[in-house]
């Protein structure tokens, strides 16, 4: 056969030759990475050149002091404590319904309508719009059980989010759930212990780390909420005071609608000064979190390993 | 204990172990069905608003036949909010493919572990940006630095602008999902190609991509359909009023379905007969049906991916 014939070195011509289009194919790859982060650096830095002289100028009073219609003098108060009561409703209420609704669907549920009706319906929950939420919450918890919430409350729009996390919560737990392998259970069964007692004992701590990372997660989409809590009507502006725990039935606002309407104002100095420094505070919430949770799953990942 | 003993010994455990067992088996079955709930109010409430508004209407040609989305004087034309939704979803994933796809390719074939320690937690950051942040880069950063350095002509609001950060926020989604299929891809599959004499470049576009296509596809639907859902950057970059007229160019402002209800619901130009939430709940039912079949579709191509495999 001639192909025997062909002399040693030629394979690697060839390969010398095509080099380049293996480069330029990596580098391309590479650049579409490195343009994606850029972005990130950019908006961090525009945020930062805008955000650092009003907080230098105003300092903790920026963070402290109430909203009002002049640059000079608003502050944030209002709106930070309405963004953690949104955190603290997502707490009480979606972590506890969606690690339940996991573990039932990882250790209790059989392959049965309502567990499979639960499955598709968790996958298609996560996939819905934000803003349909928000007119979920506007139907259900401003209007119909306005007795309860008292219309456009922190209340309502804590709920409103919560319901909003419950699938990420759901898919991300029932994720570490599975992950605990099945020698376990085995062995927990195997020393006579019950379904509960081997979930609470020994799936449940294993599977912490990865449920922390989920809930926590979560937590951070429901803080930067905006669109839902548009429609359920939060304020853009209040002069009442806010407090974390009375004021739960009260008219609320929250970071990001601060940030949205501060970044419509007419005025420039809202735009250029006033609405970078409140999503420096913003984004010190959700970044602080996304961080912690990925600090833990990859801590977590490597003693797995 | 001989075993001789364990004769007669119920081994059903005591009656209140198993009574606690049960409740604790009802109490998580009651959690699981809260989810069903939620989807079933909002459909019901989606549905019975939809309807209202649609009876509402003295002519059901205001859907189409009218100059525009302006709720105030009762013209609801559909072809305003669809067009507008489809340019800036159409400009996202013109973004978010080219970076999504080409970031994915580097981290799976020829980033080493470390370089993805580091880069993927970034990404996921980048993901974890609230979008009401990355309306306000859109319209203070991209309108005047990018959009409108390339054309002059453009307005200040525009759904070019939008649409280039709907595609920056939604890259990482494209990318995680589509690395998510890249890796699934057997390795046995990559080393047979190199073993014919392929290199990595003819491996990752002839075999590699091919092998993968199934998620890829379902990471391009899945981003699309979180393009359409996003409200905020639009909101903020792409058009300042509750009305638009019909607009085509992507240079000029414009209402999507998310941006209409968004408007509404901020009580700018809010029709003043009748219920002005009413066609908000229209405009959101039409929103949950394109993103839910959307949707359906990606999870049954992710599906196939993680089956073959």
């Amino acid at each position: 056969m001639a192909a025997v014939d062909v002399p040693l070195g030629t394979a690697l011509q060839r390969r010398g030759q095509s080099n380049l289009g293996e480069r330029v194919f990596e580098i391309a790859t590479l650049a579409s990475l490195v343009i994606a982060l850029g972005f990130l650096i950019l908006l961090i830095v525009q945020i930062l050149q805008g955000a650092l002289p009003l907080l230098g100028d105003r300092g903790i009073g920026f963070v402290t002091d109430k909203l009002s219609p002049r640059v000079a003098r608003t502050g944030l108060n209002q709106a930070i404590i309405g963004s953690l009561q949104i955190a603290l409703i997502t707490v009480v209420v979606a972590f506890p319904l969606g690690i339940a609704t996991a573990i039932f669907l990882e250790e209790y549920a059989s392959d049965t309508w309502f567990t499979r009706i639960v499955d598709v319906n968790i996958r298609n929950l996560a996939g819905v719009p934000s803003i349909v939420f928000g007119l979920l919450g506007f139907a259900i918890f401003v209007r119909l059980l306005e007795p309860v919430t008292g219309g456009s409350t922190a209340l309502a729009g804590g709920l409103t989010l919560a319901l909003l996390a419950l699938p990420i919560v759901v898919i991300t737990s029932a994720e570490a759930i599975r992950a605990v392998p099945l020698s376990l259970r085995e062995g927990g069964f195997g020393l006579g212990g019950t379904r509960w007692q081997i979930t609470r004992k020994l799936v449940l701590p294993n599977a912490l780390p990865g449920i922390l990372t989920g809930t926590i997660l979560a937590l951070a989409r429901a803080i930067g909420e905006t669109a839902p809590l548009l429609v359920i009507g939060a304020a853009t502006f209040l002069t009442i005071d806010a407090s974390l725990l009375g004021g739960l039935t009260d008219r609320f606002t929250a970071l990001p609608v601060i940030v949205f309407h501060w970044s419509k104002q007419p005025s420039r100095e809202f735009v250029d000064a006033a609405a970078p420094a409140a999503i420096l505070v913003l984004m010190l919430f959700t970044l602080t979190l996304n961080a912690v949770a990925i600090w833990l799953r990859n801590r977590y990942e490597k003693r797995k390993a | 204990m001989a075993a001789g003993e364990l004769n007669g010994v119920s081994l059903a455990g005591s009656p209140s172990r198993r009574r606690r067992e049960t409740a604790i088996r009802w109490a998580l079955q009651v959690a699981a069905a809260v989810s069903i709930v939620v989807s079933i109010l909002i459909v019901y409430s989606l549905f019975e608003s939809a309807l209202r508004f649609l009876l509402s209407l003295e002519e059901i040609s205001a859907l189409w036949a009218s100059e525009g989305w302006q709720p105030r004087s009762l013209h609801f034309d559909l072809r305003t909010i669809f067009v507008a939704s489809i340019i800036i979803s159409g400009v996202s994933v013109l973004v978010s493919t080219p970076l999504g796809v080409g970031a994915a390719v580097y981290l799976s074939e020829y980033a080493n572990p470390r370089a993805r320690r580091i880069v993927k937690p970034i990404l996921e950051v980048l993901a974890g940006v609230p979008s009401v942040v990355l309306g306000f880069f859109a319209l203070t950063f991209i309108t005047p630095n990018v959009v409108k350095v390339i054309f002059p002509s453009a307005n200040g609001f525009n759904m070019l602008s939008a649409g280039i950060a709907v595609g920056v926020l939604t890259s990482p989604l494209m990318a995680s999902i589509t690395e998510d299929s890249l890796r699934a891809v057997p390795h046995s599959l990559r080393e047979a190609s190199f073993g014919l004499g392929a290199r990595k470049l003819a491996t990752t576009i002839k075999v590699v991509v091919p092998a993968a296509i199934s998620g890829i596809v379902a990471a391009f639907i899945l981003t699309i359909s979180r393009a359409i859902g996003e409200t905020m950057v639009v909101t903020i970059a792409a058009g300042g009023s509750g009305s638009s007229p019909f607009q085509a160019s992507p240079l000029e402002p414009s209402l999507t379905m998310t941006s209409a209800i968004a408007n509404l619901a901020l009580g700018s130009d809010a029709p003043v007969v009748g219920d002005p939430f009413a066609s908000l709940y229209f405009v959101g039912l039409l929103l949950f049906l394109v993103t839910l079949g959307l949707n359906i579709l990606g999870d049954r191509l992710v599906r196939k991916y993680r089956r073959a495999y």
